[in-house]
This record gives structure tokens, sequence and C-alpha cells, in this order.
């Protein structure tokens, strides 16, 4: 992890332009109650090769940032404003045919539960195969044979029968490995992977981080791992972006946010993984509920639960750097409960 | 599979025995054809010779034992009334219904597929509204008042068409076909679409449904993920598992219309087996009305083994299961 050492100058001058760079991003769905901002005013940056740790609980707006730069928001929802620039394009401004010819090509997406996302009709081969003839005018015996050596990338054994099969008859992993290959097909600059391993076996969910990981590293694949669970992406993650209410409150590297988490709501996270040092001790909790997006509190989003909450955090704090590449979004940033 | 083919057919044969002992009995206790054959002011042993001559003076048991023993020799009785053999009578009749009725699915799920996934993948547009509204007239709206308007509309009122009638065929083997002339078709167009009113509305309603379940399956996300496009998705990805819902109803409404299509062709005159079977029914011939549903279980009973075969054949799933 040397990433880690590096101040953010230094990354940004070793790194050159980020792969994708998201501009104040806001997706925002009109119900009937009243506008939901699942998303509000989100920005980040990713460099080649480099893992991004997306963390929030559900409803956090960690998923929408994702289908968001997959151009896969449907109504009720839409992107309110703010710029998505892959390599210096900005997505947001595509018809739909251009971001359907950026999907599967430069951005792929993994999602989280691998029994639900083949096509439980189709073989695997098809459904490679398409994917692959989607980008590119080729033969079908050329579309899979790529299918075959992604297969085998990722760690697949006998490829060639499991071409031929139905998603039921592969295990779990087996089918997550096949969603894996499918993002890898088409060599995509950038790969949003929405909770891959959660509907996993701890074993496997081990085994799937560390392929996707050198995958990231072999090919420079930028990677956004989105995730609620702190433990899996602190061991994988170049930095970590904390989102909280549609917003990002913490971001930083890894080592940064999980030595030193500057943010209270950050903290309480960290407080409710379970770790060596816990152990036999009852789990830190963060008191109430996440808020509904229809009803904010007006300023700081968390401060309704927070223990640091005084009379500035009724003002929206801004996203400030606090140490080297670490912003906090809080009016009290590392200071402890009191 | 074969074990599943096989056992399905011996399930077949339990129905259709138990379809004949009803059949039968419940044309036992209907009425006495003899009243109908013979002339008002014949005598009573007049009556009674026609009685023993079909052989109606047996008893129930008798009756249906002897039937039971011939229709194992594939002979259903002759029609009370003509003499003919009653399947010759059944056959002869079916190519006209079943070409009425292939041609009302076909119309009926051309039409109605299309149209109900485009009402499920944007269910909150206005064209949905308007073709579910659509669909609800659809059912409600009675076959043969549909079929009198249409007969007013483009017979009486414009005369593109004719109003009854089977028009020009064409021999094709031993079965005559309307649908190849265009004198044929032209006569073909008003009772197909008559009778596949119904049935486009049920397919729209059925086809809406699956699609919008399907629609939100994750596998649908994936496969925009992967950028494919709309026409595959829809076409490849979502029509493969709508399809499993859509033909069982477009299997079995296909049996039924066949067995039952009698209003839309007494309205347009088609010389079809629905026809017949009402004559049959009114005159208490009880051979062909017999014969007549017997054929009608097995064609239902084949027709649910094609179903069940399609579901294989499209659930892979299911076809692991059917194997072990």
């Amino acid at each position: 992890m040397s990433t880690d050492m590096m101040s953010k100058e230094t990354r940004d001058a070793d790194l050159g332009a980020p792969v994708l760079k998201i501009e104040k991003l806001c997706t925002w769905f009109d119900t009937r109650e009243g506008t939901a901002r699942a998303v509000d005013g989100v920005d980040l940056e990713l460099y080649e090769g480099e893992i991004l740790g997306l963390v929030g609980e559900s409803g956090s707006g960690k998923s929408v940032t994702g289908y968001s730069v997959m151009g896969l928001i449907d109504p009720p929802g839409r992107i309110a404003g703010g710029r998505i620039l892959l390599d210096g394009r900005d997505l947001t401004r595509l018809s739909e045919e251009e971001h359907r010819r950026v999907r599967g090509k430069d951005i792929a997406m993994i999602f989280q539960d691998p029994s639900m996302t083949l096509n439980p009709t189709l073989r695997i081969e098809t459904q490679m195969i398409e994917a692959v003839r989607a980008h590119e005018a080729c033969s079908t015996a050329q579309a899979r044979r790529r299918a075959k050596d992604a297969l085998d990338m990722v760690g697949i054994p006998s490829p060639e029968e499991r071409l031929r099969a139905y998603p039921f008859e592969l295990s779990g992993g087996m089918r997550q490995r096949v969603a894996i290959a499918i993002a890898l097909l088409n060599k995509p600059r950038l790969i949003i992977a929405d909770e891959p391993t959660t509907a996993l076996d701890v074993s496997i969910q081990s085994q799937i981080i560390y392929e996707l990981q050198t995958l990231c590293r072999e090919t420079g694949t930028a990677m956004i791992w989105v995730t609620h669970d702190l433990a899996v992406v602190a061991g994988m993650a170049d930095r970590l972006a904390v989102m909280y209410a549609g917003r990002i409150v913490e971001v930083g590297t890894t080592k940064e946010v999980i030595e030193q988490p500057g943010h209270p709501y950050t903290r309480g996270l960290m407080g409710s993984v379970p770790m060596h040092e816990t152990r036999g001790r009852r789990l830190a909790r963060i008191p109430g509920a996440t808020p509904s997006l229809l009803h904010l509190p007006q300023g700081c989003s968390f401060r309704e639960r927070c223990a640091l909450a005084d009379k500035a955090c009724t003002r929206m704090p801004e996203l400030a750097q606090h140490h080297q590449a670490q912003s906090i979004r809080c009016w009290h940033p590392g200071e402890t409960d009191r | 599979m074969q074990a599943f083919i096989v056992n399905r057919i011996l399930q077949s044969l339990i129905v259709v025995l138990v379809m004949t002992l009803l059949v039968f009995a419940g044309l036992f206790v209907i009425g006495d054809p003899v009243q109908m054959l013979v002339s008002p002011d014949a005598t009573d042993i007049e009556k009674e010779a026609v009685r023993q001559s079909l052989g109606l003076d047996q008893s129930f048991v008798v009756q249906y034992l002897s039937f039971m023993r011939d229709a194992l020799h594939g002979d259903l009785g002759n029609s009370f009334l003509t003499g003919a053999p009653a399947m010759d009578l059944i056959l002869k009749r079916m190519p006209a219904t079943f070409e009425l009725v292939i041609c009302a699915m076909i119309l009926a799920t051309g039409i109605g597929l299309p149209l109900g996934i485009l009402a499920g993948l944007r269910p909150e547009a206005r064209s949905s509204k308007t073709i579910m509204a659509g669909s609800i007239l659809g059912f409600s709206l009675p076959n043969f008042w549909v079929a009198l308007v249409l007969i007013m509309i483009f017979a009486v009122g414009l005369g593109w068409v004719p109003a009854s009638g089977r028009g020009e065929t064409v021999q094709i083997g031993p079965i005559a076909v309307s649908f190849l002339t265009l004198d044929g078709l032209h006569h073909l167009i008003l009772p197909a679409l008559t009778l596949s009113l119904t049935k486009m509305a049920l397919i729209i309603r059925v086809a809406r449904a699956a699609t919008r379940e399907v629609a939100g399956q994750e596998y649908i996300k994936f496969a925009r993920a992967k950028g494919l496009r709309k026409n595959r998705i829809v076409g490849v990805h979502l029509l493969k598992n709508i399809m499993v819902p859509l033909i069982t109803v477009i299997g079995l409404e296909f049996g039924r219309t066949a067995a039952f299509a009698v209003v839309t062709e007494t309205i347009f005159s088609w010389p079809g087996m629905g026809k017949l079977l009402i004559d049959s029914i009114l005159t208490l011939d009880r051979p062909v009305v017999v014969a007549y549903l017997l054929l009608m279980v097995v064609f239902l009973v084949f027709l649910n083994l094609v179903v069940d075969l399609a579901y294989l054949w499209l659930d892979p799933a299911a076809r692991e299961k059917g194997r072990d």
C-alpha cells in the first residue's frame, strides 16, 4: 500500500490525469412527497489502477453514485447537476446511444448478488459473446475466444465447459467470477463493484477480493468498490470515501481514514466493526436511525445523531482538507466525544 | 425426459377415461334421443324398434362398456341422425376450425405480445394506459356483439369483406384451407379478428405483468450495464423470461378456442366443428357429442403436454430437474 504514504500532491504528479472525475454530482429522485436528494454534490477522483472504497449505510447514496456513473438512473431519478468526467469526457451530456457505447466498454459494473445478475435462461457463452459484440464488430468465434480467455483470467477451471453451462449449474462464487470476467471482457478503464462479495461465503469473499485487486493492479483498471462493510475495503482500497445522506463526509487514504478517522460518523462506523481489540466488549453503535432523505435536518445531516453537535452544526460544513489527502465535512473534525 | 413424457401420457389416459364416463353419463340423463328421431305420431312399437336398433334399450353400464369396447377399436359410433361415423363428421369439419383458430391466435399473439411488453416497459406512459384500457374492452365485450359490430362496419357498411362463409379454398392433401386464396383470406379476417380479441386482451395483460416483473430483475440491469442494445435486451433477455407464463396462456387458450369457437362460427356461418357440436347437442345426437368431446379432451391433453415440453425448452433449470 505504497500510495498510502504519498501525499496528495505527489500522487497527482505521479498518476497524471484522473480516469474519473466526479464534480458536484446531484442525483435526485422526484417522489410524491418531495425530491429525495440521494446524491447531493459529490466530488470524487479516481486514478489509473486505483481502488476507491465508497462506504456508507444503505440509503447513503453510494450505490446511486455508482449507477449515476453507469448512466443507469431510471425515472423518477435524474441527474440534477454536476459533471461525470471519464478521461475528460462528460458522461452526463451523452445521448442514450453514446452512453450505451460507454457502458460495458469503458466502464463495467459488478453487482451484488451473482445469482441474480446472470440471465437464468441463457448460456454463459451467450451472455459473454453478446457483451463483446455489443461494442465491437467481430465474429462470434472471436468473441467466444475472448470470453474463454476472460474466464481463464479470473481463475475459472475448464472454461470451455463453463461456457456451455447455464448459470444455475455454477456455484455462487463461480457465478460472481463469471460476472467479473464479463466486466473485464472489454478491458474497461473503470469498474464499479457494488458490494460484489456481500452475497458470498466468507472464504470465497477473500478470494474474490484478492483476485479483483490483482486484476486491477495488472491491467491498470480503476475501481470503485461500493460497500457498507468497512472491514472488507480496509484491506484492499487505496483510498476511502465515506458517504452519509447523499454527501461525502470524509475522504482520504485508507490509512488516514482507518487510523485517524476525523468525522464522528466514520468513527461510529469504525466502532461498530468487530475487531481484535474489541473482542468481548459490546460493539459501539451509532445512536438513532438514518434520516429520511425527504426530511434531512438543516445543516449537517448527521448532527441529530452526533455527540459533538452544537450550534455551528446547524449550517452545512464544507468538505475541508484535514490532513494531507484527508478531507472531512465537519465543524469539529478529529475531536473526540465530549 | 422420456420418463416424463411416458408419465404424462399415462396421466392423460386416466383423464381421458374419466372424461368418457362423465360425458357418457351426462348425456345419458339429459334426454331421450329417440323422441327426436322418430316422427311425432310414431307408435310405441316403432319407437321401441328404433331404441333397440340403436342399442338404447340396454342398461347404462352395458351401453358404456360396449361404447368403450368399440372406442378402443377406434370406432366412436355412428351419428343417430345420419348414420355416418361420428369421427368422420368431426374430422371433416376440423380443418376449418383449426384454420380459424390458428389465425386468431397468430393475430392475438402478434398484436398482444408487443403491446403487452410495451405497456410493461413503461407502465406510466399514456400509451400504456390506453393499451390497458383497450384490453379491458377486449375482455368485457361479448364475442357475438363484437362479431355483429364488425359485420355491420366492414361487411355491410364498407363492403370490404364478406359477412359469412369460408370463400374459395385450396386443397392440401385431404385438407381444404382458405388462407391461401385472396377470397378465402377475405372471408377469414373478420371471424379470426373476432375470435382473437379476448385472447389478445389476455395476452396483453399476462405479457405486461410478466414484463414488469422481469424488467425489474437484476439480470436486466446487468444486461444494460453490459451496454447491450435495447432490442437485444427486450428481444432476448426479457422475452425469453416472460415466455414461460405466456406459453401457458397461449397454449391453453388455443385449446379452449379450438374446442369452443361455437358462437363465432355460428355468426359467420363458418363451417367448423363448433357448429356441428351445437347442432348435435340440439338433436341429442349422442355419438357425435361424445366423440367430439373425447377428441377435444385428447387434443387438450396433448396441448398441455406440448406446453410442458415448451417449459423445459425455455427454462434450463427445469430441464435439469426433469432429467433427474
